[in-house]
């Protein structure tokens, strides 16, 4: 396990953070600062992990309280550069249409990034041979990965990841996972990362955000967060 | 091409035999139908009554402005109805007033122009609400797709738009679907007119006694009118409506 990075420097700082949809509070005053380095947000389900992630890159913005990211409020961001800098990836595979590749281009051309394919899909656990395949020919773990790889042609800053591996089998979570934790070693990237599992937020992240219901249970140094 | 042909009341009635045949059907084999029908045949004798009676009026006035009068109450109608079937759409009513309006002014607008028919009530209003119908069917079915496409699509969108890809591109592939089946009807129907079905106008004008080829030659202007009104009215009810399904944040709105 890699040492706790305090000094780390604040990505995303939440002040009394509140969401209701359909008369149901989702996110109750949560208060929480996220830095830089991989930090798992945990919780039971329905707590409101995934609707926290959607919030920072601006997919759904809060009824109440501020979100800054780096020191600058996000409403004050272009929603559409935030994205390509702070990039999410559902808890569900959804590709558009086509092959591997043309989704590739997609995604770089919308950052106005130069495609490197391999790169991408080599970073994502994936053989160059897939830029090629047809995405519905795919199975849910290389979706997954091509989900990954997609979001890595923009070359964002921060990735934001929804339960990654919830719809995979053992091996195919540890390759993900594997896959994360190499990502963090070869890129100067920072993951936040949706679990409804403590293991996998240890083997993750060196940061927790634990919610219950909504509210910040704890937040901190992993170890201190999920006692 | 003017023609004229006499109909009793009387021989509308006998028709109705026919309205009996297809009730006997309905109960004959269950299909509960029968309710449907006679509301259908009430409502068709009443309506077209007294549309008959209001373009009597209107052509015995002669002026544009009641034309222009009666063609914005079915444009508004028309829109009234197709919301009716686009109920996925958020604020689908503008969009489809806006669509109806546009295909039926510049449709109009343009036969008129071209010198194909006088801006007189007397082609104005029937052709009028011939592109104004179909336009509303064409827009309600697109309108259907549209909000059902985006709702089981929206991890799709919402996954696109977390790339940072606006709502309109987010959104092109579905409402590329939508136009698609709204416009696909009057396409098909177009191809085979003439092999598998005789259109309204021709056997009208047939029944009416007026020359065939005269007949075929109204038909196909009104056709291709009709192709170019359908196809505008898709277009803008489903370019603008898709808007509503977005936050100007580029964001999918929560739909209750």
């Amino acid at each position: 396990m890699r040492a706790v990075r305090d000094h780390a420097a604040v990505l995303f700082e939440l002040r009394d953070v509140s969401l209701t949809r359909a008369g149901r509070p989702v996110l109750d005053s949560v208060s929480a600062e996220i830095r830089t380095g991989a930090t798992a947000i945990v919780g039971p389900s329905g707590s409101g992990k995934s609707t926290l992630l959607r919030l920072l890159n601006r997919l759904a913005d809060p009824d109440a309280g501020t979100i800054a990211y780096r020191d600058r409020p996000l409403i004050e961001y272009d929603p559409l550069a935030l994205r390509h800098e702070v990039s999410l990836v559902p808890q569900l595979p959804a590709l558009l249409e086509g092959t591997v590749e043309s989704n590739l281009l997609y995604a770089a051309g919308l950052a106005g990034k130069q495609l490197d394919a391999a790169r991408c899909l080599g970073l994502a656990g994936l053989d160059a041979e897939f830029a090629v395949r047809d995405v519905g020919k795919l199975s849910v773990g290389e979706q997954q990965r091509a989900m990954l790889a997609r979001a890595l042609a923009q070359e964002p800053d921060v990735l934001l990841l929804d339960e990654p591996t919830s719809a995979l089998d053992h091996d195919a979570r540890d390759a993900i996972e594997g896959t994360l934790l190499r990502l963090r070693t070869e890129l100067d990237i920072s993951l936040i990362v949706v679990s409804h599992d403590p293991e996998q937020a240890r083997r993750l992240a060196d940061r927790a955000l634990r919610l219950k219901a909504g509210r910040v249970a704890a937040c901190g140094p992993l170890e201190e967060a999920l006692a | 091409m003017t023609t004229s042909i006499d109909v009793s009341l009387g021989q509308v009635a006998a028709a109705l035999a026919l309205v009996a045949l297809a009730a006997a059907i309905s109960f004959w084999r269950r299909t509960d139908l029968e309710r449907d029908i006679v509301v259908a045949t009430v409502r068709s004798f009443v309506q077209l009554t007294a549309i008959g009676y209001a373009i009597k009026l209107i052509f015995e006035a002669d002026t544009i402005w009641l034309v222009l009068a009666l063609l914005s109450v079915m444009v508004f109608f028309g829109a009234l109805t197709a919301r009716g079937r686009a109920k996925k759409v958020p604020g689908a009513f503008w969009p489809l007033l806006i669509g109806l309006a546009i295909a039926a002014a510049s449709t109009l607008g343009l036969v008129v122009a071209l010198g194909i028919f006088e801006a007189t009530p007397r082609y104005l209003v029937p052709v009028g609400g011939m592109m104004i119908g179909n336009a509303m069917t064409a827009s309600a079915v697109a309108l259907n797709r549209l909000g059902d496409e985006v709702s089981d699509s929206r991890a799709r969108i919402e996954a696109t738009l977390a790339l940072g890809a606006t709502a309109r591109e987010a959104a092109a592939p579905f409402v590329r679907r939508a136009l698609r089946s709204g416009t696909i009807t009057l396409i098909d129907s177009t191809k085979t007119t003439g092999l598998i079905f005789f259109p309204g106008t021709m056997v009208g004008m047939l029944l009416a006694g007026a020359e065939p080829t005269d007949a075929v030659r109204l038909q196909l202007i009104l056709l291709y009118a009709l192709l170019g009104s359908t196809a505008i009215a898709a277009l803008v009810a489903t370019g603008l409506a898709y808007r509503n399904f977005f936050t100007p944040a580029q964001q999918l709105r929560e739909l209750s």
